[in-house]
């Protein structure tokens, strides 16, 4: 007989079921996009404080100081020590090389430029965005990543279109890493009155203008040429004099300011298994010989107060969602089980005892929960993909664990919505009821 | 019918009651009763009101104010316009005031002069000694990790590979420029992990005495949206022709992009959160006239018009509506400014130009919720309604 009433009472109030069935998945389906959006919000906002640039520098370990103002290089060139850049492509060989988003190695040199009035400008030699090999991995890395905010405009005024290398001088955009071709930065070409297109005398050399750099930066006063050129140019193969690395970190904390050399066996493990930038640092030195790696707070330090306030936004937000959808499935709940009551009453007169009166509406209240959960979640699935890709370029990944619990979820707050309503229509007196004055 | 609790009913006291008592139109008697009579469902239906009306005030709340908020956060990453001398000359001696005078947007802009020189060490190498203004470089450079700040004269700040250079065991050391020699104490250590860790840092007025060098360099870190930062940018190049104006791409950049992606995130989410308000002012609403279907009935077996049972019940909706969305409004506000409080450490000023759209967000879905169940009624007889079908 339960079950007979249970069917029956879904098959000929189709039109009230589905009501509550859409309430639920709704506001399963909201639930499950913001929970999903939250959880995956940290990492999708580290990856766009990437855009800030590199957060860790590696710089020779006996180094002379730097004397740089302006964008001049004052420091004697062959001076001071060298990293080598055979040593580079062991970065990828890290504990945590898959948060090494990229790196570009620099090593800048004075050169005179110009035939008439030879004049000293620095000249810095980098990747731009150059195919290496660690291994069995192939990837690409160069200021192209590290830099993001570089921009390499052409003669016509257009801006290079991104993920172009062309070796054609006659045409424009970042040069190849293996060509002869540079970048001027913009207002050294003014200086110049050079453009892109052009050749320059770099150093006795006839080098081909490939584009106008603007940075905002030093860069506007230089030139930027692949790294091997510099190299040649200096006469030191394989020199690099610092390597830019962006890495996806870990917000720091107390645990991550600690001494590693001072730590127990298992703490220095857990610590160096920790994204921290100063374990990635740590690691750093550890594949690039007579190197000391170091985190350039003003974006490392950063990053964290932006990602954690982002965080706890995000998680507030959350929570108004889940408890605007608790609401609102509840409020179905209570609507639907109140008009229902002359249904209760007639059950009642049968002789029907509250339990069972109960123990129908909850069956019912279950149904609802996991059909309109299981729908619900996948509806929230899509939204969470589609607020992914359409804000973030990216998955948002939904983890499998998460269905369980939403559908617990579902399933509790209907029958908390429920209860209220299941509990003041047992109670209602069915001559009331039937006679219809309520 | 029941009755008011606490009051009197002999037939006198009625008739004296009903005298004084303002003289309200049958409209309005009926709208009160009906949420006095049914105060429990009608409590519930205003309750539903006020959380949607809350919960919506507060997300637009949020979603206006979170952005100045995260801008002020983003200035610890330092200056995002520089002002720099043309062709390396120093800047007028009023640049700074210039600057600062300059209506930026919002909070007034912080600005710090730089100026540079290359000294030489005793054993004759090169070091770039810098002369800034301590207190404002503080404020820049949130980041700058030091271990004390030089408060005494002829004291320099100095950056960790540049100690291990001039003064590896703290002592005072002697730097030369142009021939004019002077002797410094290390008061502390910078460490920022670029370039100024090569520098020594002066108080910029013993910096101009030794080497006679002005500030070639300001620093400015102004707050708002980038087309006010730009149009303080103007501002400036008007007020100092002489100099170069240039924002910093990378901070000014990665701002944006982060700013852009949580901004339309937090829209997405508020979006989502405000529909699944209404759906549920929607539900319960829609219960709440639903279930006085015999109202509806007797209303319309007594001969009201079409047009006066719908009018009466959308102003009663309405008016449900108009006291769900001020109430909810400032219980909204206190969750903002709790939310800010929370998580930014700093007040959300409450915006009150929310209130318009909250209020007629509130009554059109209170005025939907209405309408959609009366007009599903009015096709039923009014007989069948009073019989209980």
């Amino acid at each position: 007989m339960f079950p007979r009433i249970v069917y029956e009472s879904f098959r000929h109030q189709a039109r009230r079921k589905l009501l509550a069935g859409i309430a639920i998945t709704l506001g399963v389906a909201v639930a499950t996009a913001m929970i999903a959006v939250a959880t995956d919000i940290g990492d999708k906002i580290n990856r766009e404080l990437r855009s800030y640039g590199a957060n860790l520098l590696v710089t020779p370990q006996e180094d002379t100081l730097d004397v740089e103002v302006g964008g001049v290089n004052l420091k004697p060139p062959s001076d001071g020590a060298f990293l080598n850049e055979a040593d580079l492509p062991k970065i990828r060989g890290t504990f945590w090389h898959n948060n090494i988003v990229g790196f570009s190695p620099m090593l800048p040199v004075t050169v005179k430029v110009g035939s008439g009035s030879a004049k000293d400008v620095t000249l810095i030699g980098t990747y731009f965005n150059k195919p290496l090999h660690f291994g069995k991995q192939d990837f690409t890395t160069g200021v192209r990543i590290t830099h993001p905010w570089w921009k390499v405009t052409c003669g016509d005024g257009r801006l290079a279109r991104p993920g172009r290398v062309e070796d054609s001088p006659a045409s424009c955009g970042w040069p190849d890493d293996n060509s002869e071709n540079i970048l001027v930065g913009e207002r050294l070409a003014a200086k110049l009155a050079k453009k892109s297109g052009d050749t320059l005398d770099v150093a006795g050399r006839q080098l081909t203008i490939f584009g106008i750099l603007s940075t905002g930066a030093a860069e506007d006063d230089e030139i930027v040429a692949p790294l091997g050129l510099a190299q040649q140019i200096l006469g030191k193969p394989g020199a690099v004099r610092r390597v830019y690395v962006s890495a996806l970190t870990k917000p720091q904390d107390a645990f991550a300011t600690q001494d590693p050399n001072t730590m127990t066996p298992e703490v220095r493990d857990r610590w160096y298994c920790s994204p921290y930038v100063q374990s990635i640092a740590y690691q750093l030195q550890e594949v690039i010989p007579h190197s000391h790696a170091e985190q350039i707070r003003q974006v490392a330090q950063n990053e964290g107060t932006v990602l954690s306030r982002i965080k706890g936004l995000m998680l507030l937000v959350t929570l108004a969602a889940l408890f605007a959808s608790a609401l609102a499935v509840s409020a179905a709940m209570a609507t639907a089980i109140f008009e229902r009551r002359v249904e209760v009453g007639l059950m009642k007169a049968l002789g029907a005892g509250n339990l069972a009166v109960s123990a129908i509406f909850f069956a019912e209240a279950l149904l609802l929960a996991l059909v309109g959960g299981i729908a619900g979640f996948s509806a929230g699935a899509l939204l969470a993909h589609q607020i992914g890709r359409s804000i973030f370029n990216s998955q948002i990944s939904i983890e499998p664990v998460l269905f369980p619990v939403i559908l617990a979820i579902a399933v509790f707050v209907t029958f908390a919505g429920s209860a209220a309503a299941i509990r003041r229509a047992v109670k209602f007196d069915p001559v009331f009821a039937l006679r219809g004055e309520g | 019918m029941s009755t008011i609790p606490g009051t009197l009913h002999t037939p006198n006291q009625v008739a004296d009651r009903r005298a004084k008592a303002p003289h309200a139109s049958m409209f309005t008697r009926m709208l009160l009763r009906a949420a006095v009579l049914r105060r429990r469902r009608a409590a519930a239906a205003l309750l539903a009101m006020i959380v949607a009306a809350a919960v919506a005030t507060a997300m637009m709340n949020l979603y206006v104010d979170v952005q100045a908020k995260l801008r002020t956060e983003f200035r610890n990453y330092g200056a995002n316009v520089v002002i720099i001398g043309k062709d390396g000359q120093s800047l007028p001696a009023d640049a700074l005031a210039k600057v600062e005078s300059a209506p930026g947007p919002g909070t007034k802009a912080l600005a710090v002069p730089f100026s540079y020189a290359v000294a030489r060490t005793k054993d004759g190498q090169s070091v770039v000694v810098v002369g800034t203004d301590f207190p404002r470089a503080r404020q820049l450079n949130h980041w700058w990790k030091v271990s004390h700040w030089p408060d005494e004269p002829n004291q320099a700040l100095i950056g960790m590979r540049a100690a291990n250079a001039v003064s590896p065991n703290r002592q005072p050391f002697e730097l030369t420029f142009q021939g004019k020699a002077i002797e410094l104490t290390p008061a502390g250590m910078l460490q920022t992990g670029a370039g100024e860790d090569s520098r020594i840092y002066l108080d910029q007025s013993e910096f101009q005495n030794w080497t006679g060098v002005a500030p070639s360099t300001i620093e400015v870190a102004v707050n708002g949206t980038a087309a006010e930062v730009e149009s303080f940018m103007r501002q400036l190049a008007q007020l100092l022709p002489s100099a170069d104006i240039r924002p910093v791409r990378q901070i000014m950049e990665g701002e944006a992009n982060v700013l852009n992606k949580t901004r339309a995130t937090l829209y997405a989410s508020s979006t989502l959160v405000v529909l699944t308000s209404a759906l549920c002012v929607l539900a319960t609403l829609m219960g709440w006239v639903f279930d006085r279907r015999r109202d509806f009935a007797i209303m319309k077996a007594l001969g009201a018009s079409e047009r006066l049972v719908n009018g009466f019940f959308a102003a009663e909706a309405a008016a449900m509506g108009a006291v769900g969305a001020i109430l909810g409004f400032f219980i909204g506000i206190g969750v903002a400014v709790w939310i800010g409080r929370a998580n930014f450490h700093a007040p959300v000023v409450p915006r009150f130009s929310v209130f318009p759209y909250v209020f007629a967000g509130s009554v059109a879905v209170a005025l939907i919720s209405a309408i959609l169940p009366i007009t599903m009624l009015r096709r039923i007889q009014p007989a069948m309604i009073l019989r209980g079908e």
